[in-house]
């Protein structure tokens, strides 16, 4: 672990971080840009953007399948990514570890999956109200399918989940809890472990939808004892396209495949066909291999750092940010959880978020405004959007000193 | 005025403006100042979804020209609308559909006519043009 993070405008490691980030540097309309939309993606360090220039350059083959020399190192480095990601989640196997496209994929691998072998007419499946749309329509489809019934764990006016209502709701037909590890819209961190042991307790297994978890905080799968956790790798300083679905050996082996075709298979027959073991079972043609080796060295960027050191740093950007966004009149914070990861969404009064994110944009400063794909959310609180800011540990103090200015600016101009 | 006419004095009016700030503040002052649509037209079926900010947009048809009135909950889309109803309204169908309404680049707004989902003005321009197809096939 290196040393802690300094903190503002000064020339400690903060800004050694931010060199490795080649996008920093760039302007935006004619100002520095200030990056606060980590949660929906986030930037690319140096490595990252090497390894993956690196893979066409001088590495590029399939995997799995040939007996030349470049085919079977790409299969090696493939594996160790496979490796990599096992021990950031601190998987008990490597087979573990599903590559796909990122968490929405991840989902639909399993609510289709899982459900064709699990799932009947008049199952229940629990969701949470602050969901993001991908850990919804997946289950939506499914119980329209099936005939199963989707149930929603309620949340409190400061976004956190009624647990109380939550035990109330599982019972002997339900066969999912899926559930995000943080809110992308609230920035709630949910007591997952609780909620694995009070689903566990009736044999119900869960999925965590970690897309919003895994960048900002250490993700232990077996001490969370969880059934199913997705996660994509773009938003863990890793390449669009890529994601991470782990599952429970058991799960694993019992589930039939999502997509069926290249990979998959130990052997073929026009009368029928055995299917490899898990992980190639759900991996069905050739891989996003560059991705792979991209997000292993994401995630070994995020280790030198420390997650554990990320998350206090992003903490006090977290802490700053909200002190300074309440001293705005008319500015209300949605989502004030005890706990809470640095992700901060509000509304002005009379203003409308598209107008907020508008100006804010001709200042250099990337946030997001709308629904952030969590429209019952939106629903529950009465509102049709936010702005949200969301920190990575590249960010700044005074980044969002030039944030609060900006915004207090956008707010005089649109009133 | 002819609808280029129009557009050649919105781009005249905005150059004045030697920065962003003035030419979004001068947008917003249009927003403000678009006369408010009745009430009985902002339906939803009245409704541009776009998928931040909402338009409604509605037509009337009078003596061979189209007369438009409309509406946003954004206040620089607003801005924008107002622009597109001053030059498309009160002109002829064949006019409307033919407008180039290149305009919106030179005023250095181009942003704004994206394909992107974050505002209902490309679909409002789309919405604006079938209208005017609609009542030439009428009339």
């Amino acid at each position: 672990m290196t040393e802690p993070i300094t903190t503002y405008k000064t020339s400690g490691n903060i800004e050694i971080i931010r060199a490795d980030f080649p996008i920093l540097s760039r302007k935006v309309n004619g100002k520095p840009l200030i990056y606060f939309d980590n949660g929906a993606t986030s930037q690319k360090p140096k490595s990252v953007i090497d390894a993956l220039d690196n893979y066409y350059s001088n590495q590029n083959a399939n995997i799995h399948r040939g007996v030349h020399t470049l085919s079977q190192e790409i299969t090696l480095d493939y594996e160790n990514a496979r490796t990599t990601i096992q021990k950031l989640l601190n998987a008990a196997y490597s087979h573990e570890i599903i590559f796909t496209k990122g968490t929405t994929d991840g989902i639909n691998l399993v609510a289709t999956s899982f459900g064709k072998r699990y799932v009947g007419l008049g199952d229940e499946i629990i969701v949470s109200a602050m969901e993001h749309h991908s850990n919804i329509l997946p289950w939506q489809q499914l119980c329209d399918e099936k005939g199963a019934i989707l149930k929603v764990i309620p949340i409190n006016d400061a976004g956190e989940l009624q647990l109380e209502e939550f035990k109330k709701l599982v019972n002997s037909k339900t066969k999912m809890v899926a559930i995000s590890h943080v809110s992308n819209t609230l920035g709630t961190i949910n007591p997952i472990k609780e909620i694995i042991k009070l689903a566990h307790a009736k044999n119900v297994p869960v999925l965590v939808d970690g897309a919003q978890a895994v960048p900002h905080t250490i993700v232990d799968v077996q001490e969370l004892d969880c059934d199913f956790y997705c996660f994509s790798g773009h938003k863990l300083f890793g390449p669009t396209g890529i994601g991470i679905l782990y599952g429970k050996e058991k799960w694993l082996n019992a589930m039939p495949p999502y997509q069926v075709g290249g990979g998959t298979i130990k052997t073929v027959s026009f009368e029928k066909t055995e299917y490899a073991d898990p992980p190639l079972k759900f991996e069905a043609g050739t891989p996003h291999i560059a991705g792979a080796i991209g997000l292993a060295a994401a995630i070994d960027y995020v280790n030198a750092i420390g997650l554990n050191t990320i998350a206090s740093y992003e903490y006090e950007l977290l802490t700053y940010a909200t002190e300074a966004l309440q001293k705005i009149d008319g500015l209300k914070i949605i989502g004030t959880a005890k706990q809470k990861a640095s992700v901060i969404s509000f509304i002005v009064d009379g203003l409308h978020p598209f107008d907020i994110g508008t100006i804010l944009d001709q200042l250099g400063i990337a946030v997001r405004t709308g629904h952030h794909c969590t429209q019952p959310l939106m629903a529950r609180y009465g509102i049709s959007g936010t702005v949200r800011v969301s920190f990575a540990f590249y960010n700044t103090k005074y980044e969002i000193d030039e944030f609060i200015e900006g915004l207090q600016r956008a707010i005089k101009m649109l009133k | 005025m002819s609808i280029e006419e129009t557009e050649q004095e919105i781009v005249e009016e905005f150059e004045l403006f030697d920065d962003w700030m003035g030419r979004y503040e001068h947008l917003i002052d249009l927003g403000k100042s678009l006369p408010l649509i009745d009430e009985k037209n902002k339906t939803n079926d009245k409704l541009i979804k776009g998928c931040q900010a909402q338009v409604w947009l509605h037509s009337d048809f009078k003596n061979g020209k189209i007369i438009y009135t409309a509406d946003s909950d954004a206040i620089i889309t607003k801005g924008m609308v107002a622009l597109m109803i001053r030059v498309l309204t009160n002109h002829t169908p064949d006019e409307i559909i033919n407008s180039k309404l290149d305009f919106v680049e030179k005023i250095g707004l181009i942003k704004h006519l994206s394909p992107t989902r974050s505002n209902g003005l490309v679909s409002m321009i789309k919405q604006m043009k079938l209208d005017a197809i609609a009542y030439k096939v009428k009339s």
